[in-house]
C-alpha cells in the first residue's frame, strides 16, 4: 500500500511511537498531584511543553496542549472573541479555512456576531487586499488565516495579513496545521494552532499557542488543567510523543520537503500530460511542499479512489460524492474549479519515488476505463 | 432526457435544455459536453440541475472548454437553470 493521505493524517513518526511507549510507562500518573509518579508525569509533560515550544519559537508558558487540532482551533477563536467583546463582534476568516474555523465562525454568527468571508484566487489564495480591508473595520475582534491550504497546498498571505491586522490593532489566528514540523511559521501571529497527527505525532494532541500580551477568555466553564485553558486530564504520553515527532520532523524538514517538493512537480507536471480534460489546482510555486490536488473531468470521484484503493493507493478526494455531507468540498466551490473526479495527493514522510512512479502509471488506464464505463469519449 | 424549448438566440433563450434533475456529478457535466454540439455555434444549453457540484461544475467546465456560462437561475422545485452558449 502506497499511503498518499498525509494531509489527513501523517504515520505515526519512527521516534515517536519510541517516545509513546515509554511514556506510556513513565508518565500514566496525575501531572497535577505531589507525589513520585506524579511529578514524574509532570515533568514530561514540561519537558514536551518546552520542546514544542523551542521548535516553534515561542515561549513554554505561551503553550497549550489540546485535545486535538480543531479543539485548538474552537478555543482559540471562541477565547479570543470572548475576550475582545468590548472591542467589537467582528471576525475576519479566509474562505478555504479548514472547517472548524468556519463552524467557530458559524457559532460566532448564531451568538449574534458578524463574520466576513474573504474569498480567494483560482488557485486558492486569499485576497491579501480583501483581508486587509475587512480587518480595518470598525468593530474587528479576530482575524483567522491558514498556513496553508489542506486540500490544494497553496500557501496563504500571512505576512501581509499579519501586517494588516497589526495596524488595525487586531489579533490574527494561524491555523498551521499543514505545515507545522514542515515549514517555519511566518511572524507576526497572536494565537497559532497546530495538530499532532499532522506531523508523525499521535492523534489526540493539538496545540494551541496564545502570545503574551494576547487577550484570551476560555469560552469553556473553568477548568484548572494546562493553565485554565484547557480542560480535562491530559494526555501524558501522547503529549510527549507529539514534541519527539515534532522535533525529529523539524530536523529531517529541509530533506523531506526537497523528496516530497520534487515528486510533487512531477505530479504536477506529468499528469495533464498523461491523461486528456485533467485540471491541476492550486498555487505550482507557492505551495506546501507535499500537497497536489487534481480533478479529472467526467469521472466520479468516489470510483476512482476505490479503484486506486483497489491498486494499492490510500488517496482522499474533495469531490461530493466522497463527503459524509454530500456536498462538494467548499475549498474547490471557492477557487471556482472543477469539483468532481477530485484527487488529492498528500505525500508522507519517506514517500519513495518508485511509489509515485507507479501511481503515475497506474492513473491513466484507470481513468480512461472510467470514462468508457460512463460512456465518455476522449 | 433533453428537449428543445425553442429557437430564440437573440435574448440568449435555450435553444437545447437538458434535465439533469436527480442526477449527481459528474453525470451533469458528461451530459452537456455530449449535447453541447446539438446546438448551432453562438446557441445556448439549459442544464437542469439539482447537485450543488453542478452549480459550481459547470461554470468552471465552461472556463476549461471555452465556451461561456451565461449564467445559474433558481428554479422553483430547487435546483438550477444553469445557462451555457457554445463557442466553437
Amino acid at each position: 500500500m502506497a499511503y498518499f493521505d498525509a494531509a489527513s493524517s501523517e504515520p505515526l513518526h519512527p521516534r515517536a511511537r519510541e517516545a509513546l511507549l515509554a511514556a506510556l510507562d513513565a508518565g500514566w500518573a496525575d501531572p497535577a498531584r505531589l507525589y513520585g509518579e506524579a511529578r514524574r508525569a509532570r515533568m514530561l509533560l514540561d519537558r514536551a511543553r518546552a520542546d514544542v515550544a523551542d521548535v516553534l519559537g515561542v515561549r513554554p508558558d505561551e503553550l497549550v496542549f489540546t485535545s486535538s487540532g480543531t479543539q485548538a482551533i474552537h478555543l482559540g477563536v471562541l477565547g479570543a472573541l470572548a475576550a475582545r467583546r468590548r472591542a467589537g463582534r467582528h471576525l475576519v476568516t479566509g474562505a478555504v479555512e479548514h472547517s472548524a474555523v468556519l463552524h467557530a465562525a458559524q457559532a460566532h454568527e448564531a451568538d449574534g456576531g458578524t463574520v466576513t468571508t474573504v474569498g480567494v484566487s483560482r488557485t486558492g489564495r486569499v485576497d491579501a487586499a480583501a483581508f486587509a480591508a475587512a480587518v480595518a473595520e470598525p468593530g474587528t475582534a479576530l482575524a483567522c488565516l491558514q498556513t496553508a491550504n489542506h486540500e490544494v497546498g497553496t500557501l496563504q498571505p500571512v505576512e501581509e495579513a499579519a501586517r494588516a491586522c497589526a495596524a488595525a490593532g487586531v489579533p490574527l489566528l494561524v491555523d498551521a496545521a499543514q505545515t507545522l514540523g514542515r515549514l517555519p511559521v511566518p511572524p507576526g501571529w497572536s494565537l497559532l494552532t497546530g495538530s499532532a497527527h499532522k506531523w508523525g505525532g499521535p492523534a489526540g494532541v493539538g496545540v494551541l499557542v496564545i502570545r503574551k500580551g494576547t487577550r484570551w477568555r476560555s469560552p469553556l466553564p473553568e477548568d484548572e488543567r494546562e493553565r485554565g485553558r484547557v480542560p480535562g486530564f491530559e494526555n501524558v504520553p501522547a503529549v510527549v510523543a507529539a514534541a519527539a515527532a515534532l522535533r525529529a520532523r523539524a530536523e529531517e524538514a529541509e530533506e523531506e520537503n526537497r523528496r516530497a517538493s520534487a515528486l510533487v512537480d512531477r505530479i504536477r507536471e506529468l499528469v495533464p500530460r498523461l491523461i486528456p480534460d485533467v485540471e491541476v489546482v492550486g498555487d505550482p510555486v507557492d505551495r506546501a511542499p507535499h500537497i497536489v490536488t487534481f480533478s479529472c473531468l467526467y469521472v466520479a470521484g468516489e470510483a476512482l479512489l476505490t479503484e486506486l484503493d483497489k491498486a494499492g493507493f490510500a488517496i482522499s478526494s474533495g469531490s461530493s460524492c466522497t463527503a459524509s455531507t454530500l456536498r462538494p468540498s467548499h475549498v474547490l466551490e471557492a477557487m471556482g474549479v472543477i469539483t468532481h473526479g477530485n484527487v488529492r495527493v498528500s505525500l508522507p514522510r519517506g514517500v519513495s519515488a518508485a511509489d509515485v512512479d507507479r501511481f503515475l502509471q497506474v492513473l491513466p488506464p484507470l481513468v480512461r476505463r472510467i470514462r468508457e464505463e460512463a460512456g465518455v469519449m476522449s | 432526457m433533453s428537449r428543445p424549448i425553442g429557437t430564440d438566440r437573440q435574448q440568449g433563450a435555450p435553444t437545447l435544455t437538458i434535465d439533469a434533475l436527480g442526477r449527481k456529478c459528474p453525470i451533469p457535466i458528461i451530459m452537456l459536453a455530449q449535447q453541447i454540439n446539438h446546438v448551432p455555434l453562438g446557441g445556448v444549453v439549459a442544464v437542469l440541475a439539482d447537485d450543488p457540484a453542478a452549480f459550481s461544475d459547470v461554470p468552471a467546465w465552461c472556463r476549461l472548454k471555452s465556451h461561456t456560462h451565461l449564467g445559474s437561475y433558481e428554479l422553483p422545485g430547487g435546483g438550477w437553470a444553469i445557462h451555457v452558449r457554445r463557442n466553437y
